[in-house]
């Protein structure tokens, strides 16, 4: 499959988004629930807010690219009953649009009791919205890992295991990008949010490692018996019915080798989580925010080349009509 | 379920990979329904173009003994279209009257992914337009009464040569497209991915006759009866009316 840089953009970014907000809600979280010794302003949920929004935009802003005619955008939200492409593209607005009213009603201070426990904890506006925010973030987490995991036909995608790293490494970015910002904005919060960051990467990259490792047993649903109905132990192409090319030798193939392919994967395994993971650590030890976003830069790349390799170990069924140019 | 489904059925026993219906279905499809089919880059050293229908060819078996398959594919208007419900717009359709797939290009946001979930590769976006494109069964012409009713067909089917492509209801029993299929063992492709494509394939046909030597070489008398056959009636007919027994 041909890697869209629109599209790794597009799912680098707004996983990063998503997970600073949900990284943002768990801190105001912890200090509800009283595990932490002081609570933080407003305005650091605000800026966070700012933050995410300013990732969420850029995703946004990527995602035009992918589309030929982005004035006709307005009608993807029309077949959410069907298309997860439509449901994303439903989410991924709410989630910007809750996220401005957390942000705007952090800033206000604007903290309303709605509920109180029988514990003495409640429940105030922020907090409550916060659940929304993170929800709706988590919601589109699956909806992009759905888009992605309902292609039956491409076998290496069509897994929950995609559901699972698109919502995980979109949590350890966001989770790594909240560390960067607490230890800038020299929060209490530092300290959790490396500590969530690092569980989160290294999770991150198991649930990778798994995922590489069943994609290196698909066994082939269809060969070339089935696609073209001739019972044959040995069938070649002699032609695919033009010298040239055409759409399917260009969005089902990439330019890269398997050997370039193997490299950037392990290149996206050791810069998107293995080196972030240890940089966490050293900038939780250390105190300095420059590690942390070091740490942030250096995953965003090592999660390009994760998504680059997503795309172009992903074998369409079509290919098996597409093997000899003449 | 559609009560009536147009579809193609191809049959590979008679197709000689000729591309009449390529280049019939090109010219006819450019300036009609689903219109233009641009070509970019057509005289250069890396033409590329959109096409609704390409003939691959195929090689079976080790040399000698080798078989050559020409293969027409088109849109199979699956009854089970996995490109429909993935649309984000509803621009992809499959229609109740006739069970065409079809593509409304002003709905379509070029986001490409229905041909990701085909497993057939026959939809071609169109780089120009923007747009996805693919085979029409030329809705244009097959309900347009200004023609004969004979030529209310696809331009493929109208354009081979060798009579290799039919075009019918395969929900009508009686249609020549579904007696082809019953007749001679029509197939549909893939079908462990449960799309259940309406076009159909019949597969290639040997045509052998088994001869035994003894039919070959005349031998008087071959079923070696030496005695002389009983004499018929004066009257009772003859072979030749000539001879007599």
């Amino acid at each position: 499959m041909r890697p869209a840089f629109s599209v790794l953009f597009l799912t680098t970014l707004i996983g990063a988004g998503q997970g600073l907000l949900v990284a943002l809600v768990a801190g105001q979280w912890y200090f509800v629930i009283g595990a932490g010794p002081a609570a933080e302003s407003g305005r650091f949920y605000a800026l966070g807010v700012v933050a995410a929004l300013a990732f969420l935009g850029l995703g946004l802003f990527a995602s035009f690219f992918h589309l030929a005619k982005p004035q006709r955008a307005w009608r993807t939200i029309s077949q959410w009953r069907t298309s997860w492409l439509s449901r994303e593209v439903i989410l991924l607005p709410a989630v910007v649009g809750l996220a401005m009213i957390y942000g705007g009603v952090h800033f206000l201070e604007w903290k309303p009791v709605l509920l109180t426990f029988t514990n003495q904890k409640s429940l105030d506006l922020s907090m409550a919205l916060g659940f929304l925010v993170a929800g709706a973030a988590l919601l589109l987490f699956v909806a992009t890992g759905m888009i992605y995991a309902c292609v039956r036909f491409m076998p290496q995608w069509s897994s929950a295991w995609t559901v699972v790293n698109y919502t995980l490494t979109g949590l350890s970015s966001g989770f790594i990008a909240a560390t960067a910002f607490a230890t800038w904005a020299k929060s209490p919060l530092a300290g959790f949010f490396a500590a969530a960051a690092l569980v989160l990467t290294l999770t991150a990259l198991v649930g990778k490692a798994v995922h590489l490792w069943r994609n290196g047993r698909i066994k082939p649903t269809s060969s070339m018996r089935t696609a073209i109905g001739v019972n044959h132990r040995n069938i070649r192409q002699m032609t695919q019915g033009f010298m040239g090319h055409s759409f399917n030798t260009r969005e089902f193939f990439h330019p890269g080798s398997p050997e370039a392919v193997k490299g950037v994967v392990a290149l996206g395994l050791a810069f998107g989580f293995a080196i972030p993971a240890g940089l966490v650590v050293a900038a939780w030890v250390v105190g300095e925010w420059q590690i942390a976003v070091a740490a942030v830069a250096i995953q965003y790349a090592g999660l390009l080349a994760e998504r680059w390799a997503f795309f172009a170990q992903g074998h369409h069924v079509q290919n098996l009509y597409y093997q000899t140019r003449g | 379920m559609n009560d009536k489904q147009y579809a193609l059925v191809i049959d590979l026993n008679v197709c000689v990979g000729c591309h009449a219906c390529v280049t019939s279905c090109k010219e006819w499809n450019t300036s009609g329904f689903a219109g233009p089919l641009p070509d970019t880059n057509p005289y250069g050293a890396e033409p590329s173009g959109v096409f609704f229908n390409r003939v691959q060819t195929f090689e079976c078996g080790t040399f000698p003994a080798t078989e050559t398959i020409h293969f027409p594919k088109s849109c199979l208007h699956c009854e089970e279209p996995p490109c429909v419900p993935v649309c984000p717009t509803g621009a992809s359709y499959k229609r109740e009257a006739d069970g065409i797939v079809l593509v409304d290009t002003d709905k379509c946001v070029g986001c490409k992914y229905c041909s990701w979930s085909c497993p057939y590769g026959v939809r071609e976006f169109d780089e120009v337009m923007g747009v996805m494109k693919k085979c029409t069964l030329c809705v244009d012409r097959i309900y347009d009464l200004s023609l004969p009713p004979e030529r209310r067909k696809p331009a493929c089917v109208l354009a081979c040569p060798s009579g290799a492509r039919i075009f019918g209801d395969i929900k009508d029993p009686t249609s020549a497209a579904s007696v082809a299929i019953f007749e001679s063992s029509g197939y549909q492709l893939m079908p462990e991915w449960g799309t259940s494509p309406s076009n159909h394939y019949l597969p290639r046909r040997k045509a052998k006759i088994l001869l035994h030597e003894d039919e070959l070489v005349r031998a008087d008398n071959a079923l070696k009866i030496e005695a002389d056959l009983a004499k018929p009636a004066f009257s009772a007919p003859s072979i030749d009316d000539m001879s007599s027994w």
